[in-house]
């Protein structure tokens, strides 16, 4: 049987990744979407361990709202990527230092 | 027992394809690394019986959102060795951070079980439940007007990509239907009446 510990325990090492991939990772926008992909999954883990295990299943709505919302962030977020690539031929976070002045 | 082991077994690949995805020096590797990801958790949900949910993280995620990545990834011509330049640097940071958030979070868990909520066994579910018509009962009953919120954002990030990538270029000819409809003869054809020279 399944325990919740262990389900919270994978979510918590997966959300740990994914902050670590943040820093790792930090000039490269496409990685950098891909880490708050993985951040949403493991907070979605939490949602659907605790909606199994309390009986209630309003977390698995949270989690599909949830799964809106990210769809949304990451089109978004891939149509800047691109219009920023068309302008400036890069997709390095340090090029990105206009409001700097 | 039976579902414990597979549990761990998913557990491992999950977590040994999210490190990949940080590590890995190509996108494109790490694209395909996140999808087996997504795989993997949505097994994982079917084996918490949240079998819609699991479904949908497939359709729409492997399906859809990665899909939308590797696309982008193809499109653009990423110098990725100028991109990893100067990342050793950072290990001990991203380390340091990585190993307090595991700390804060197991300290909770496994040390205080959520003040014994984590001691909890998973209530046994009734005879001929189905997780997608409770969900769907939820949905569209309590949940009816943020269904309809969610679909609204759905509709504006799609007009917002289209609108944010949508290029015009100066020196294209595009076609005009309007002004092709609209045309009459007398407006391309002109009818010059002149005097007939004499032959020689």
């Amino acid at each position: 049987m399944i325990t919740l510990t262990e389900v919270l325990t994978l979510s918590g090492l997966l959300f740990a990744i994914a902050v670590a991939g943040v820093f790792l990772n930090r000039k490269n926008i496409i990685i950098l979407l891909m880490c708050i992909e993985l951040m949403l999954l493991a907070v979605n883990f939490n949602f659907v361990a605790f909606s199994r295990f309390l009986g209630d299943i309003n977390g698995q709505i949270f989690v599909f709202f949830i799964l809106t919302v990210a769809a949304a962030e990451a089109a978004i977020g891939l149509a800047i990527l691109v219009v920023l690539f068309r302008e400036r031929r890069s997709i390095n976070v340090e090029d990105l230092d206009t409001l700097q002045g | 027992m039976f579902a414990t082991i597979l549990f761990f077994a998913f557990a491992a690949v999950l977590l040994g394809s999210a490190l990949g995805v940080i590590l890995s020096r190509n996108p494109v590797h790490s694209a395909m690394l996140l999808v087996l990801c997504f795989f993997n958790s949505a097994v994982i949900w079917l084996l918490l019986n949240a079998e819609f949910l699991g479904i949908v993280l497939v359709l729409v995620y492997v399906g859809a959102v990665m899909v939308l990545f590797l696309f982008v990834v193809m499109m653009l011509d990423i110098n990725v060795e100028e991109l990893r330049k100067g990342i050793a640097g950072y290990w001990p940071v991203a380390l340091a951070v990585a190993g307090f958030v595991v700390f804060a979070i197991l300290n909770v868990i496994v040390v205080r079980h959520l003040g014994g909520v984590a001691l909890r066994t998973a209530p046994a579910l009734p005879a001929g439940y189905s997780n997608t018509h409770v969900l769907g009962v939820a949905l569209f009953t309590r949940y009816a007007y943020p269904a309809q919120i969610a679909a609204v954002i759905l509709l504006v990030a799609s007009v917002a990509a289209i609108v944010l990538t949508l290029r015009r270029r100066p020196g294209l000819k595009p076609q005009d239907v309007a002004e092709q409809v609209r045309v009459r003869a007398k407006d391309r054809v002109r009818i010059v009446r002149m005097n007939a020279e004499k032959r020689q």
